[in-house]
């Protein structure tokens, strides 16, 4: 009786720290790089100031944010064109004006997003020019 | 009143700990190299602590409450989840309390109508309660996209459950919202009952403040101050290979997100939160009610110098022989 009681008092220890620990087993001490963004695409090393929409700063934190603000503008008030901050204008346009520039979407968009695990819903309806459908 | 007013007072105090860290690098460096592993080992040998204790106290008697009808003779009808007779009983009747909280279900209330008093169920602390936890869970399951790499695909159907009504971007979780509501509703019930209000004591403010203050600097970060994910998960991932990468300098938000976090965890085994573990310890709920199918023996009964008839009339037989007395054995 007294057994069966510390046994199933450690059982319940042991898959409590099993839990917890659980990152630490799964990755099995491997080291994971942070990913590396590429910007080599034949369109921005073509650009004399390789200056994004906004400044990178912004662009990294708040594209997301962005986007949809474009998105909804474009779609729903049929305001197609953005002025920067720095006085150039952009058609707002996923895959007239990002992807012109980033036509790289799997070293780039998808570095980051696969690693934070975030699933933007752009693709759901936008195109990548040149992707074959898999 | 007073004992809320010292709560949300240390939990200013947590907020500008959490500022002066952010502002200096090497603070940043304890709270980001170091913290992190002395709050785990806490975590890991306080809960084990706790739980042995519990382990080791003696529980003299056979004590579980009981809701049903005992096992008994064959034509009456017995309930065997709430009134467990065997080891299966108990199981279902734990499952039953840890996923779905069974007894804060059989709550009552009881309100004076037309004079007399009218007792009916009350479920809201059940839903609630259910609603905070469950929430939790889902958003401790939802940070192992920050721990693993690649991410387990679970995980992201979880989270792509979670943000299914797409409200905003990044998606709004219907889990903080749950979780906000729970908060909400806990909180109050105890602020604004007087009675809950009387009993309430600094562990049962401060569990709850120390909660909302994660998720709300959690959604802070997710909604309006957006963090840097890619350095985060580069934080995050480091502590797992046991080579922490400290970033230069970290976010006000971020630094509060961490203490907030790092003090829960810390704080855990030795609060009311190790209810998480001492919900399976209950005498009351994990013991088959075989009081009267099995002898149980207190083990502290002290040892009792018996003389029974046997060993009486061993001693006394000639003697009871002689006077005529009827013996049991000759």
């Amino acid at each position: 009786m007294k057994n069966k009681k510390w046994g199933l008092i450690i059982l319940g220890l042991v898959i409590f720290v099993l839990a917890i620990t659980f990152p630490f087993w799964y990755g099995k001490g491997r080291s994971m790089p942070p990913p590396v963004l590429s910007l080599d695409t034949p369109v921005i090393n073509a650009l004399t100031v390789k200056r994004c929409v906004e400044d990178t700063a912004f662009m990294r934190a708040s594209h997301m944010k962005f986007l949809n603000a474009w998105r909804d503008e474009a779609v729903r008030e049929g305001v197609r064109l953005y002025k920067a901050k720095d006085g150039r204008t952009f058609e707002k346009s996923l895959t007239g004006t990002c992807l012109q520039c980033h036509s790289n979407k799997e070293q780039f968009c998808d570095r980051c997003h696969n690693y934070v695990d975030a699933k933007p819903s752009c693709y759901n309806c936008h195109v990548i020019p040149g992707e074959v459908k898999k | 009143m007073m004992i809320l007013l010292i709560s949300v007072i240390t939990i200013f105090i947590i907020i500008l700990l959490a500022l002066g860290i952010a502002m200096s690098p090497a603070m940043v460096f304890i709270l980001t190299g170091i913290i992190p592993y002395v709050v785990f080992v806490i975590l890991l040998a306080g809960f084990a602590h706790r739980i042995i204790t519990w382990g080791r106290t003696p529980v003299p008697f056979r004590i579980p409450t009981t809701c049903g009808q005992e096992k008994s003779l064959p034509w009456i009808k017995a309930n065997p989840v709430e009134n467990p007779a065997g080891a299966l009983g108990v199981i279902a009747r734990m499952v039953q309390e840890i996923f779905l909280f069974r007894s804060l279900f059989r709550n009552t209330d009881v309100k004076i109508i037309g004079g007399r008093p009218v007792y009916d169920g009350a479920k809201w602390l059940w839903f609630f309660g259910l609603l905070f936890h469950v929430s939790l869970l889902i958003i401790v399951l939802r940070h192992l996209r920050f721990f693993t790499e690649p991410v387990i695909p679970c995980v992201g159907m979880l989270s792509a459950l979670d943000g299914f009504l797409e409200i905003g971007v990044p998606a709004l979780y219907l889990s903080d919202v749950a979780l906000l509501a729970g908060f909400t509703f806990l909180f109050l019930r105890r602020v604004i009952i007087p009675q809950l209000r009387y009993i309430s004591l600094f562990t049962d403010y401060f569990a709850l403040l120390l909660i909302a203050g994660v998720a709300v600097t959690g959604l802070l970060m997710r909604h309006f101050f957006p963090a840097d994910l890619n350095a985060l998960k580069t934080l995050t991932m480091s502590w797992i290979t046991f080579a922490p990468v400290v970033p230069e300098g970290i976010g006000v938000l971020f630094s509060m997100h961490l203490c907030f976090v790092f003090f829960l965890i810390a704080w855990l085994p030795f609060s009311k939160l190790a209810h998480a573990g001492g919900i399976f310890m209950s005498p009351m709920r994990n013991m088959a009610n075989n009081n009267r199918s099995l002898r149980h023996v207190n083990p502290w009964n002290a040892p009792v110098k018996v003389h029974t008839y046997a060993e009486y009339e061993d001693e006394f037989r000639d003697k009871m022989k002689a006077v005529g007395l009827p013996v049991e054995k000759e």
